[in-house]
């Protein structure tokens, strides 16, 4: 595969043409804003949280395909994960689009979000793959809107 | 090369690109198709070696030794003044004040202006089409002064609802600020006729010239315009250089916008007097290299001519609006009658963002973004637009690959 095919693969296509969990969500105990400046993506998060567990999370928002595909996945990445659970899977995809790594994407259990792998290519990309799960990062901590700046 | 002692060359689009090294190189395997150039120009040879000759040859600080090499940099520094003067066709030397771009130059007036004539229940007008360094520095200025910013709106073509300009004038308006090429819209804006209007209301007007300068050239005694700005490295000169020209009767009324060396007559505890025009203005020690390469650069163009550069970018820009017309799903956001060589455009459901991407691959650089013109993108319900912008060397081929690309585009999304 080229580069490219490599970032635009079909599971991320698929997403931004249909993504996952696009509504807010009733009874949402957490919210966040993500803001990326560099391209005007936006999106809003709403998360359900029980017992520390998340139960329901969705977003709206508009932006890139990268962007867009990477909340829908982790939408359903995270649905039923605890907080900490969540913030672990953050750090390692985070690390997966940054860091070196020799070990195929597959093999370190990320499941769809391995399809983001190729961004790595792509370093002006990686705030559009990563901009929901700083918004999630967020708004679990309560703080101040995300940005990617 | 273009032989810049000469004056005019022939324009031969071929000669043109040999002057500028970087367009032999390549991106990820393929010829560079540099399609940037609002954003920023590329450089010519000229240029680049006027600016590496000046550290070699002339470097020493101007205006304050009695030394040789001293007295030649300040004659180079002035000379690029005196360049600067005549492409404007400005009065003297004086009213040409060297910033480090538009921005700033859009800063200095604001704050200095804004000092001496902004009050609280004032207005400062501006329009829709403003880049963000033609609204923020206003904004803070009218935050600061308790005064009021007015906007003249847009219409849906992407040019200036002027019938609404005069009642915008009010006995409060204090200055009116406008572009004269969008850099979003590329709308070319009749600022003349704006000019004309305000200075009937007594409003004096600033003239951003950082997308005109370049490609349509501007002359100040006919647009009869207060002040203007313009960023050297936009027309093919360096980054770090730019220029705030106002009417020398407006300028000596401007407090000092910073203190420090240069600016000043004498200095004691209890009492500093400035210096004169334009070094009143022009703080510390300036981009002295990036000013005798913006006189170089300014040099060039009047070797190649503006009106042989705005007829080839004229040409480009027809071409271009054609040819992207025949891409499915593509939409021109951006339609006046007038423009510059701009095209902003959407593509279906695409993001701009993954536009840029692909055609990145292709070894093509359009900016995409809000252009620094969040405005803009607000009007027309966008987030972000893709945008090709020409410069002199660029070529139809260059634009037909830009085509070409959009279709990749579209293949990629299974458009």
């Amino acid at each position: 595969m080229t580069a490219l095919t490599d970032l635009y693969q079909e599971v991320i296509l698929d997403h931004n043409r249909s993504p996952r969990n696009f509504r807010a969500i009733e009874g949402a105990t957490h919210s966040g804003l993500g803001h990326n400046p560099l391209c005007g993506d936006q999106l809003t998060l709403y998360v359900k949280v029980e017992d520390g567990t998340i139960r329901e999370i969705g977003f709206q928002g508009k932006g890139c395909a990268i962007s867009k595909a990477s909340a829908s996945l982790m939408t359903e990445a995270v649905k039923g994960k605890t907080l900490a659970e969540a913030e672990e899977l953050f750090g390692r995809f985070h690390d997966l689009l940054t860091g070196p790594s020799d070990v195929p994407a597959e093999a370190k259990g990320f499941g769809k979000l391995a399809v983001f792998s190729g961004v790595r290519e792509f370093p002006v990309r990686v705030k559009c793959a990563t901009l929901a799960w700083h918004t999630l990062h967020s708004a679990l901590a309560g703080g101040s809107p995300a940005s990617t700046e | 090369m273009i032989d810049i002692t000469l004056t005019p060359a022939t324009f031969d689009v071929e000669t043109v690109r040999a002057d500028f090294p970087i367009l032999s190189r390549k991106v990820r395997g393929r010829p560079l198709v540099y399609l940037d150039s609002a954003n920023t120009t590329q450089k010519p040879e000229a240029v680049i070696r006027a600016s590496d000759r000046f550290y070699r040859e002339t470097n020493a600080n101007i205006h304050r030794s009695t030394y040789r090499l001293s007295e030649e940099a300040t004659t180079a520094y002035e000379g690029a003044r005196e360049k600067v003067r005549r492409f404007l066709n400005a009065a003297s030397t004086r009213e040409v004040v060297f910033t480090r771009g538009t921005t700033e130059a859009i800063n200095l007036l604001a704050s200095s202006f804004g000092q001496a004539y902004v009050k609280a229940g004032d207005e400062v007008l501006i329009t829709g089409m403003e880049h963000h360094s033609n609204i923020v520095p206003w904004q803070l200025l009218c935050e600061r002064a308790g005064a009021r910013l007015r906007v003249l709106p847009i219409d849906d073509r992407g040019e200036l609802v002027l019938e609404e300009l005069d009642a915008l004038l009010t006995d409060r308006t204090r200055i009116l600020g406008v572009v004269h090429v969008s850099n979003a819209l590329g709308t070319v804006n009749p600022v003349k006729e704006i000019v004309a209007r305000a200075h009937a209301k007594g409003v004096p007007v600033l003239v951003d010239a950082a997308q005109s300068l370049p490609h349509l050239g501007v002359d100040v005694a006919d647009l009869g315009c207060d002040f203007l700005a313009f960023s050297g490295h936009k027309v093919y000169g360096p980054t770090g250089i730019g220029v705030l020209w106002g009417k020398e009767e407006w300028l000596e009324k401007l407090p000092p916008y910073q203190g420090g060396g240069d600016m000043i007559a004498s200095v004691s505890f209890e009492k500093t007097t400035y210096a004169e025009l334009p070094a009143r203005l022009e703080a510390g020690t300036g981009n002295l290299a990036g000013g005798v390469a913006l006189g170089t650069a300014l040099d060039y163009v009047n070797a190649i001519g503006l009106a042989r550069i705005a007829a080839h970018e004229r040409a480009l820009l027809a071409h271009a609006t054609a040819r992207l017309s025949e891409v499915p799903g593509l939409r021109i956001v951006g339609t006046a009658r007038e423009k510059a060589g701009v095209v902003s455009f959407v593509l279906d459901d695409v993001h701009p963002h993954d536009v840029g991407t692909i055609l990145d691959q292709e070894g093509i650089c359009i900016r995409t973004g809000h252009h620094c013109a969040q405005p803009v993108m607000a009007r027309y319900d966008l987030p972000a637009t893709a945008r090709a912008s020409f410069g002199l060397y660029n070529t139809l081929e260059e634009v037909d690959a830009l085509v070409d690309g959009l279709r990749k585009v579209r293949e990629v999304f299974g458009a």
